[in-house]
């Protein structure tokens, strides 16, 4: 029976104590998807590990495909979803690098796939715990992408992005990411939903066009000329723009079912702040906790914690620091971009505000490369660099390494 | 609603194209008129015994077989590669340079 998405049903909340990738798990068993072809890789490998035990126990009826690489894994997820199957996959760091080209298929061949990332660090040198190198390097494959502080954000966005994914307006897969480690084995306090509500809140999967639909044949994946893929191009970026108002639709109807809201950014003590943290991913937890203890110090200081990073909400990101009326903003990447002056997110926000006519002074940051660890006391020393940058008594570092040894 | 793609063209705007070109419709490779890429062209004389061994092993599909007999080129969608030449054993297929028969 399909079920109709706009009927909401309220959840009640149960109390557990998970890790990310269990919390991810609980909620692929709850929305029971269709296929999940996937390899093992550190440290996602719990994610299909535990849904092959939900199927082994006869809890979901997922087809699980073992692969014998995430190049396959990609693979067979597109060839699933173009068939009319739900479908999803994890991974991690190299294992979302070898899916590279088929990441681009997935989003220009429109098909709302969920994969949920555990972020890992991209070699070299190798290694296995968190940075943001690996979904950073997917950014402009045309995925939308969600990051997790988490497990409770990690398990929510995870069931928002079915809805999100399959919306006729958007029709473009949705990459859940969720730190390495850090939040993926850590375990934690999380609120779960029941499963009747869950199931309810992502309905059934009715692709109006499908591959295995007889009598309505279609072609997936066509060569185009020079004359059309232009044309094609710009459609998927419009479906990217049209995205921003889905997510905020789906997450407003989380928020009817669980009492959790979500936006493409999270505020945090940002109202009369002087000084602001732009974060993303875990280390916002630590960020917001120095900000409690320098609040109580008198210093007016906030985080905007980055959750929607695609599609960019630079409107609205420009305007929230333009709002918090701030003198200097600091930029974190857990990621570098080997373009000698700045991480991702230190080019793209300063863009966004400088696009926005907010010209505030902003300092980018690396933090946290392959598992650093990331402190308050780091976050105290950024906001004190930061007031000093403010007040003209220290020139901007650009791009600065925090906890480097020089 | 399926989209009828014999109505989009090169003037279409973007905004007409289907979902990641997908083509909602069946065998429409006919549509596309790959024997424009040919440079030498397959040309069939009466030495020709009928035998059908060319037919099979055209890559393009290319020579169509009616009641036991095959009929002259598809030249709409031959690319003139040679094989079904090679193939005949009666010399009954020559390559002509050009993409006129």
């Amino acid at each position: 029976m399909s079920r109709s998405r706009d009927e909401v049903v309220c959840s009640k909340s149960i109390p557990e104590r998970m890790s990310g990738n269990e919390a991810v798990s609980y909620a692929v068993r709850q929305v029971n998807p269709d296929v999940m072809p996937a390899f093992p890789i550190t440290p996602s490998t719990e994610i299909p590990q535990m849904v092959s035990s939900y199927i082994a126990n006869g809890e979901i009826d997922t087809e699980f495909i073992p692969v014998e690489s995430e190049h396959s894994a990609m693979s067979a997820a597109i060839g699933a979803e173009a068939a009319g199957a739900r479908t999803m996959t994890a991974t991690s760091s190299a294992g979302l690098a070898l899916m590279w080209e088929e990441l681009l298929l997935a989003a220009s061949n429109r098909l709302p796939i969920v994969l949920t990332l555990v972020n890992r660090t991209l070699s070299g040198p190798i290694n296995i715990n968190c940075d943001h190198s690996d979904g950073m390097g997917a950014r402009d494959t045309g995925w939308i992408q969600i990051y997790s502080e988490n497990n409770q954000e990690a398990y929510d966005n995870y069931i928002q992005a079915f809805p999100i994914a399959e919306d006729p307006r958007v029709h473009l897969p949705v990459m859940i990411c969720q730190d390495g480690f850090i939040t993926s084995h850590a375990v934690e306090n999380i609120e779960l939903l029941e499963d009747a509500p869950v199931k309810a809140f992502v309905g059934e999967y009715n692709p109006e066009e499908f591959l295995l639909n007889p009598g309505k044949p279609v072609s997936v994946g066509p060569y185009a000329v020079s004359a059309y893929s232009m044309e094609a191009k710009r459609a998927q970026e419009a479906a990217m723009e049209r995205a921003g108002e889905v997510i905020l639709e789906v997450a407003e109807r989380f928020r009817e079912m669980s009492g959790r809201s979500y936006g493409f950014f999270e505020e945090y003590r940002t109202e009369d702040a002087e000084y602001l943290m732009v974060i993303m991913g875990s280390a916002a937890g630590t960020a917001k906790a120095a900000v409690d203890m320098l609040r109580e110090e008198g210093h007016k200081v906030g985080i905007l914690k980055l959750r929607v990073f695609r599609p960019f909400p630079e409107k609205e990101i420009a305007e929230a620091i333009r709002r918090s009326g701030c003198k200097a903003v600091a930029i974190m990447d857990r990621c570098e971009s080997y373009n000698g002056c700045s991480g991702p997110l230190g080019s793209e926000i300063p863009a966004a505000l400088f696009r926005n006519k907010v010209m505030v002074e902003t300092v980018n940051y690396i933090y946290g490369l392959a598992g650093r660890d990331f402190t308050v006391e780091h976050v105290q020393d950024v906001f004190a660099e930061l007031e000093e940058v403010a007040q003209g008594n220290k020139e901007a570092p650009n791009h600065k390494y925090i906890g480097l040894r020089e | 609603m399926r989209t009828d793609i014999t109505r989009i063209n090169e003037n279409s705007p973007y905004t007409d194209l289907t979902e990641g070109l997908q083509l909602y419709a069946g065998g429409t490779s006919r549509l596309f008129k790959t024997g424009e890429w040919r440079t030498n062209t397959p040309v069939l004389d009466d030495k020709c015994r009928q035998c059908l061994l060319c037919a099979p092993v055209c890559p393009d599909s290319s020579i169509p077989v009616k009641n036991g007999k095959r009929l002259d080129f598809d030249y709409d969608h031959c690319k003139g590669c040679g094989i079904c030449a090679k193939a005949c054993p009666f010399g009954a297929i020559t390559m002509k340079e050009g993409i006129e028969a």
